[in-house]
């Protein structure tokens, strides 16, 4: 185990893939329609999200705004996912944070103007009691 | 088939090792951030296999190659990959012929062995069930990650 997080094999060199072929198999096998999946496309596509790991923590921490330059944060990943067209299918999952604050302040204002509207909509429609 | 959500998460620190690596040393990696690329790590696999299946099946074929992830890709703007992944690639058919060729060579001396030693018995017998488990050996190695 303690091999794996080296990234070396018993012989001491460094290993193709340290992502465990066995988990990213089952992340695999959870997408519908997928049947079967040969030997060397597991082994690429656990090398390949190796790389796109190691992409996705220098873009963030190059283009980061933080101004203590000594850490990556969620931040900076957000941003990322925002503002980065390759990492935009990131975004949903890596939603940008804001106040408690600020969230329940929209969410007041959004009631205020659906109240609004319905002020305007009474007399055509008016208020129905469902049987 | 019912996986457990931790299941589709990839290990904490083989990912924490991976960003340390990338990053220029004394960079700290909040826990939140660590977390999220992980997610996002996963999220990737799944785009990924999705859009490898799209030329799988464009091919009509039922089982994933590695053609189809390279394709894959270049389709998700990740051309940058495309060079290491066909690097590593052949790295990984060199090992995988190395290893069947060793596998062929041991049961070559395997059989000149069993040869000299057992003139007098019933070498035979001894001979089929060496082949028959060197066999199964070979093709557990060579069968298909399949169900």
């Amino acid at each position: 185990m303690a091999d794996a997080v080296a990234g070396r094999d018993k012989c001491g060199e460094p290993r193709l893939v340290s992502l465990p072929l066995s988990r990213i198999r089952v992340i695999m096998k959870s997408s519908p329609e997928v049947s079967s999946i040969n030997q060397e496309a597991l082994v690429l596509t656990a090398k390949a999200t190796e790389l796109f790991v190691q992409y996705l923590a220098t873009y963030s921490y190059r283009h980061g705004s933080g101004k203590e330059r000594k850490a990556l944060t969620y931040s900076d990943l957000s941003n990322t996912a925002e503002e980065s067209e390759t990492f935009q299918f990131l975004a949903d999952i890596l939603p940008k944070k804001i106040l408690a604050s600020k969230y329940l302040k929209m969410l007041k204002e959004k009631r205020d103007e659906d109240e609004e509207e319905n002020d305007s909509n009474d007399g055509s429609d008016g208020d129905e009691a469902e049987s | 088939m019912a996986e457990r959500p931790e299941d589709l998460n990839l290990p904490n620190a083989v990912i924490t090792r991976i960003i340390k690596e990338a990053l220029p040393d004394g960079v700290n990696i909040s826990k939140e951030a660590r977390s999220a690329i992980s997610r996002a790590a996963s999220v990737f696999v799944l785009y990924a296999t999705s859009c490898a299946n799209n030329f799988a099946m464009k091919g009509k074929r039922k089982t994933l190659n590695a053609s189809d992830v390279l394709s894959a890709m270049e389709e998700m703007e990740f051309q940058r990959f495309v060079t290491p992944l066909k690097e590593a690639l052949e790295a990984y058919r060199r090992e995988q012929k190395g290893k069947k060729e060793a596998s062929e060579q041991k049961k070559k001396d395997k059989d000149k062995k069993t040869d000299a030693e057992e003139q007098d018995k019933g070498r035979d017998e001894d001979n089929d069930e060496d082949e028959e488990r060197l066999e199964e050996e070979e093709q557990n190695e060579e069968e298909e990650v399949d169900n």
